[in-house]
């Protein structure tokens, strides 16, 4: 069987998941601390709204703009995906996956699946020429 | 980035504007360039007013030529994985003879944006859709994957994405297990743009695609319609395709 | 007269019934690993493809699900249309007929893109499709034959059941209706005409009926339930005539297939030249499937074991020719430009190939025993079926 790019990364996800659950009541009893999600914000600024909501309300926000999008053609930036990966994605693997990735370290924490990027580009567009 | 989007949007808003007070700029006497027949705030929904479509001429499709695809392909971030069975194709060349007196014509074939869609009339969620325009759409967010619309399309417009994806264009999201179709380019031309095929058949020099709004007198491709006769593909299953085809 | 009857459960001792059922857990498992490893690389380990979208599991889920509402028709003799001689069977042709639909159902489900969102395809509904619409009408016939099954297992309910055999009646008809015009209505060459519908209720009734002898066959030989031979005999004239129907109507259809100058090409294809699915249709669909059973039962002399093999060989022939039906009509290609030779990258005027591949017919088989699982364990915690089932049937009825 060949694995392409997403299918190799989320045998590694899988693998990663796996052994991070296997691990944690080991990590869990050798320190008290409950290990946090790696919040890494490369590019520091406002939000669109503020922690609080984002981090509660998030999913409802990208809910509603998806459809807004998807039937009504709107495509207004603030609480588009798009925009929330090009602002949040890593300077380093651009991405806003992998194991610090914006979006996955906390998913990953939370135990909550992501949907979005079966689909979804989880990189920003690359604009010839352009410096993000 | 940003710098790029926000030329857009003053642009399009400058646009909404003057088509409002101005009533459109004349290109030539009676066509107006289809960016300002369209040009909607991006805040504001699409309009029941408008019915995108495109108009194909025939004579000027040279047979072989795949220009149209390939852009298809590079806006669309479809890549050739080997396997052209399972690979999605949502424009087409379909090579053309007719039996009985040898003529051959050469034909893009894309979704054919039906104004009675079959693919909306039997899927069972909701996910195959028409947006207010006219373009026929594929909701992945709810679609799951029954392939009912590929078996109710009559134009084999529908592919179905076989294995998991990475790498796709940002504007055009698209994953394992959904049904997908041409777009006509919707995140292009709701930033008021032809769709790939169209511009790329342009750039080319071969002009057999127009795009616009068929619903508006002034569009060019409406007014083509008007003037020469041009067929739809099983115009008996009187599903009223928004693409046109000339001399075929 | 019914109501002498003693309902009792699946006898035997309890380690033969667990071996039954480790038996049949086998093409279980088989088959979820077949469904975890679709899952899982997706659609591409099918031989399904953008021509042939609907592949193996459609074939055995459109299967099960004909015969499911067919299945039904012996309680409605019984209940709706008043022969009481099918009482005794009543509950278990109930049965079935859940049975059956459930595990179609489960393969339609298993067979999604994005199975994951079975939730979605079963709350978000497009009441406009008539895809959708059958889901309603799976649910009304799920909940209506359930009813009546209750009302004729509690014998509080019981005069209630003619009501609620009239209910589900109403539903079966909905269903197997919409089950045949959904081919019907599609644009596709081989599809489009209307005979689907009375095709179907006939495939219906020749299927569920032989699915439901076999069963009870299988009880019989478990353990003693003496059978009258008269109500065998009723079975065999309501296959001889169920098969008689689906014959007359597959003729039909492709004669008139046939004639039609539109439609001569794909009856050719079908007919002649379509290499495996031509194979199947004649020795399948017509030969295996109604040729040699209807020999079976037109014979004068009654025996049990021509009315099973006469069974065995419609069950065959059914999934032959919804192979016929579902693949051979995807394989035909779809006419885009009438009078014209087409070809292209996708594949059209061409005639599509496809294998079905092991996980398919393992997905399959699974739907399969699935729905035996369920009767098994119906059978064995529920008082369905009679001890003996030897009422004697009133002369005229
Ligand atoms: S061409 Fe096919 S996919 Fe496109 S709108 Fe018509 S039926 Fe739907
Ligand atoms: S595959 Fe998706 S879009 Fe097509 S009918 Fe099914 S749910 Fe609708």
């Amino acid at each position: 069987m060949k694995h392409n790019g997403i299918g190799a990364s989320a045998g590694r996800i899988a693998r990663a998941i796996c052994l991070l659950a296997l691990l944690l009541p080991v990590l869990a009893f050798a320190s008290d601390r409950v290990p946090k999600p790696v919040i890494d914000i490369a590019r520091p600024g406002k939000c669109v709204e503020d922690t609080a909501t984002m981090r509660r309300e998030h999913p409802d926000m990208l809910k509603h703009q998806r459809d807004l999008t998807m039937h009504e053609g709107i495509r207004t930036q603030k609480h588009s995906l798009k925009e929330c990966i090009s602002c949040h994605a890593s300077t380093k693997t651009g991405s806003v996956l992998g194991n610090n990735g914006f979006c996955q370290s906390c998913h990953e924490y939370a135990s909550v699946k992501i949907d979005c990027f079966n689909c979804h580009a989880s990189k920003p567009k690359r604009i010839a020429g352009a410096t993000p | 980035m940003s710098a790029d989007t926000n030329e857009v949007l003053s642009r399009r808003g400058f646009l909404a504007i003057s088509a409002a007070t101005l009533g459109g700029v004349m290109l030539a006497p009676g066509v107006r360039l289809i960016e300002i027949a369209a040009a909607r705030a991006p805040e504001q929904p699409v309009s029941r007013k408008v019915r995108w479509g495109l108009l194909i001429d025939t004579n000027k499709c040279a047979p072989g030529c795949d220009d149209c695809v390939k852009a298809c392909a590079t806006e669309n971030g479809l890549k050739n994985t080997g396997h052209p069975r399972t690979d999605a194709q949502w424009i087409r060349k379909v090579e053309l003879k007719d039996m009985r007196t040898g003529r051959t014509n050469s034909v893009p074939v894309m979704c054919q944006h039906c104004e009675e869609p079959p693919c909306v009339d039997v899927c069972p969620t909701g996910a195959s859709f028409k947006r207010a325009d006219g373009i026929v759409l594929v909701d992945r967010h709810i679609c799951i994957g029954c392939r009912y619309c590929m078996m109710a399309c009559p134009y084999k417009a529908r592919s179905i994405v076989f294995q998991s994806i990475s790498d796709q264009n940002p504007d055009v999201p698209r994953g394992n297990g959904c049904a997908e179709g041409c777009t006509l380019c919707v995140h292009r031309v709701d930033r008021d743009q032809q769709p790939a095929c169209v511009e790329a058949c342009t750039k080319a020099g071969h002009n057999a695609m127009i795009f616009g709004d068929l619903n508006d007198p002034h569009s060019e491709i409406a007014q083509r319609v008007a003037k020469y006769a041009s067929t739809q593909i099983r115009a008996d299953l009187q599903l009223n395709p928004g693409v046109r085809y000339q001399g075929l | 007269m019914a109501d002498s009857l003693i309902y009792r459960e699946l006898g035997g001792p309890s380690r033969r019934f667990w071996s039954l059922l480790a038996l049949l857990a086998v093409p279980l498992a088989l088959g979820a690993v077949a469904y975890f490893y679709m899952e899982h690389y997706g659609h591409i380990v099918t031989g399904m493809d953008n021509q042939i979208v609907w592949g193996m599991p459609h074939v055995f889920a459109v299967f099960l699900v004909v015969a499911a509402t067919g299945a039904l028709n012996i309680a409605m003799a019984a209940s709706v249309f008043g022969k009481p001689v099918y009482r005794p069977v009543a509950p278990l042709s109930a049965l079935v007929s859940l049975a059956l639909l459930v595990g179609g159902l489960a393969l339609l489900m298993l067979d999604l893109g994005r199975s994951d969102r079975m939730i979605v395809a079963i709350t978000q509904l497009n009441p406009a499709s008539l895809f959708a619409r059958r889901v309603i009408f799976y649910d009304g016939y799920m909940v209506s034959v359930g009813v009546y099954l209750w009302f004729l297992l509690e014998r509080r309910m019981n005069r209630y059941i003619r009501p609620a055999a009239i209910v589900a009646f109403l539903w079966q008809l909905l269903l197997i209706t919409s089950t045949g015009l959904e081919f019907g209505f599609n644009f596709r060459a081989a599809y489009d005409s209307v005979l689907y519908a009375p095709m179907f209720i006939a495939f219906a009734a020749a299927y569920g009926t032989a699915v439901l002898v076999l069963i009870l066959f299988a009880v019989c030989s478990w353990e003693e339930r003496p059978v009258a031979e008269a109500l065998l005999r009723r079975f065999k004239n309501l296959l001889g005539i169920a098969v008689g129907a689906s014959l007359f109507f597959a003729v039909l259809f492709l004669s008139s297939k046939y004639e039609l100058a539109r439609s001569r090409d794909v009856a050719r294809f079908l007919l002649f030249d379509g290499g495996v699915y031509t194979a199947l249709l004649w020795l399948g669909q017509l030969v295996i499937g109604c040729i040699v059973p209807l020999a079976l039962l037109v014979r004068s002399q009654f025996s049990r074991s021509a009315l099973a093999a006469a069974c065995a060989l419609v069950v065959l022939g059914g999934l032959a020719q919804m192979y016929v039906t579902l693949i051979g009509g995807q394989a035909y290609p779809q006419i885009l430009f009438p009078g014209m030779v087409e070809t292209s990258s996708f594949f059209d005027g061409e005639i599509h190939p496809y294998t079905p591949s092991l996980v398919e017919v393992l997905l399959g088989l699974g739907g399969m025993a699935l729905a035996a699982a369920i009767i098994a364990v119906a059978l064995r915690a529920l008082a369905l079926l009679p001890t003996r089932l030897e009422v004697p049937a009133e002369p005229q009825a």
